[in-house]
């Protein structure tokens, strides 16, 4: 059985089998604050009167905060006064925030063998910490809230194997970039994604994260790695909650199988306006850019400020673009202020901006006007993703954005890097 | 039920931006949600709509968010169903959630803007009017038809509740 198998299984009591409707209990139960709203809609709609366990549920206001107009504070004042009436402790915001699926396992509220349901479709992240997170939408969260459980196709599995040493400037983002410009944007529809190999389990948890958070731009139900030492570290830091690993069995089947040799990879380029149109940096004519935003759930963790510092570190931003840094949570802004990320950031001619979903979806921070063009390391490059229908977005790594803000166009490492 | 209607025709990897763009989820009021429908693909797409009109499209129709304004937008824009090759899976479950029907077809390539048809929902079979044609679908798993027969998700919980 593989490992999204057994997770559903020993949910459910009993061996369950690909394809098949099954109702399962889940632990956490997610939503923010443009998904929830309509949660709150639909539970009240019901003839339920109180929530199943409220300590499941956890809030997170993120995507249009700290608030961008009256209509999104007034949508976050009702999910505070539903939070206060249901006794929903786990509600995060302002200085105890950040985005969503970066906070989760930030807190510790997230362990290897749960099943997680987030209104957002990037909570196939958790993943990564080997559970079984995958998004849905705000009536599943309002019936999980009341019965405390949630309808699911069981699904196939596909299986990654990635091996070989990675190229500088490579990381998390470009395979997972590349394996989408693989399959498609729906090669996983329905699946589970899992991801394996030498490669994998040398990476961090931050790249892992990445990784498993786009699954769902290849239409995924979840990503999936199997925790190791590195899994076990990140969690003993931040938790006590019991937690169970589970690893595939010899007999492990999957509908398909796909192998990559990370060595013949270069950093990634997604074009407009699919995350499936990727290229190798090298290959691209100029593009110029008039924005790049480095941050969001797939991109802003502290690695990837890291990186992005080492590139910008006694550099100027090019005077025609404005870059814009964000910290995916207030934990991961202490530690890029503690060890001077952010002061390489100001110096470089950079906008920091409080932990936000914002730019990503056009929300915020960052909306572009028509006819403007932006790299960036969120996750969707769609047609008018980050404002006007006219713009474009372009998706790469953090040291792609860092060095393309610099240059003033779509620009490699290498070019910059010493 | 029956459904009977003119096509919108869209094509392949429709995504929720397009659906209902992010700047419109400050709202949670569908009739609103509808009038910015498409707003940037195809504008003015809620006002041209009949009750009863049809989206038919091509494969993973919904991709992207989980936000169930797309499907609610859609619904609350009079169109009575979505025909496509394939649906995104959080698309899908959204719109069975919210008693939107969807119906998988394979020949949706025959099927062009304008073309009226008429689709029988228990059955799934689905006539073109205008072509004298008949395709097949995908029946619903008998899961998600007790779903949808209830009325969505919302009263399939209130048949659990004693």
């Amino acid at each position: 059985m593989n490992t999204i198998i057994q997770i559903l299984s020993a949910h459910i009591g009993r061996e369950v089998t690909p394809g098949e409707f099954v109702e399962t209990k889940v632990e956490i139960i997610l939503g923010n604050d443009i998904t929830f709203p309509l949660a709150i809609e639909e539970f009240e709609k019901s003839r339920a009167k109180k929530i199943f366990n409220p300590d499941q549920v956890v809030i997170v206001l993120d995507h249009f905060t700290p608030n961008k107009d009256i209509e999104s504070a007034q949508q976050c004042r009702r999910i505070r006064q539903f939070a206060k009436e249901h006794n929903i402790k786990n509600l995060f915001e302002g200085g105890f925030g950040g985005i969503e699926h970066a906070l989760l396992p930030e807190e510790g509220l997230v362990v290897p063998g749960d099943i997680v349901i987030g209104a957002d479709s990037h909570t196939c992240t958790y993943g990564a910490l080997g559970a079984l997170g995958t998004g849905v939408g705000s009536t599943d969260i309002a019936y999980a809230m009341i019965t405390g459980q949630c309808w699911l196709r069981v699904p196939e599995t596909i299986r990654f194997i990635y091996y070989g040493n990675l190229q500088p400037w490579v990381g998390g983002k470009d395979l997972i970039l590349y394996t989408i410009g693989d399959i498609g944007v729906d090669g996983a529809n329905y699946r589970a994604m899992e991801f394996s190999g030498e490669t994998i389990s040398r990476l961090p948890m931050d790249e892992r994260f990445t990784i498993c958070n786009m699954a769902i731009e290849a239409g995924g139900k979840c990503g999936y790695i199997e925790p190791d030492e590195i899994t076990l570290e990140y969690i003993n830091q931040r938790t006590k909650r019991s937690h169970k690993v589970y690893k595939s069995n010899p007999e492990t089947s999957y509908i398909d199988t796909r192998e990559y040799n990370v060595s013949k990879i270069e950093p990634q380029v997604a074009l407009p306006h699919l995350p499936s149109n990727t290229v190798g940096v090298s290959t691209l004519q100029p593009i110029e850019i008039d924005q790049a935003v480095i941050g969001s759930c797939t991109n802003g963790w502290l690695k990837d400020l890291r990186v992005a510092a080492s590139i910008l570190k006694g550099r100027k931003v090019h005077k025609e673009v404005r870059l814009i840094v964000i910290p995916a949570t207030q934990r991961i802004y202490r530690e890029a202020l503690k060890e001077g990320l952010i002061e390489v950031f100001i110096e470089a001619g950079a906008v920091v901006s409080p932990p936000t979903c914002g730019p990503c979806l056009g929300g915020h921070m960052g909306v572009l006007a028509e006819g403007e063009r932006a790299i960036a390391t969120t996750n969707r490059n769609f047609i008018g993703r980050m404002g006007h229908p006219k713009s474009e977005v372009y998706l790469a790594n953090p040291a792609v954005t860092a060095a393309s803000a610099i240059l003033g166009r779509i620009a490699s490492p290498q070019e910059v890097a010493v | 039920m029956k459904i009977r209607g003119r096509v919108y025709r869209f094509g392949d990897n429709v995504n929720t931006d397009e659906i209902i763009p992010a700047r419109f989820l400050t709202k949670s009021n569908p009739e609103e949600l509808a009038a910015h429908c498409f707003e940037d693909i195809a504008p003015g797409f809620s006002q041209k709509i009949q009750p009863g009109d049809i989206i038919v499209a091509g494969t993973n129709f919904g991709c992207g968010s989980s936000r169930e304004h797309a499907p609610l937008a859609i619904k609350h824009s009079g169109i009575a169903a979505v025909a496509a090759s394939s649906f995104a899976r959080i698309f899908y479950r959204n719109a069975i959630n919210i008693g939107l029907p969807l119906l998988e077809i394979r020949d949706v390539e025959m099927i062009e803007e304008g073309d009226e048809l008429e689709i029988e929902t228990e059955t799934g079979r689905v006539f073109n009017l205008t072509r004298n044609e008949e395709y097949s679908t995908q029946p619903l798993p008998e899961f998600i038809e007790k779903i949808v027969k209830l009325g969505g998700l919302i009263r399939y919980a209130d048949s659990k509740i004693k």
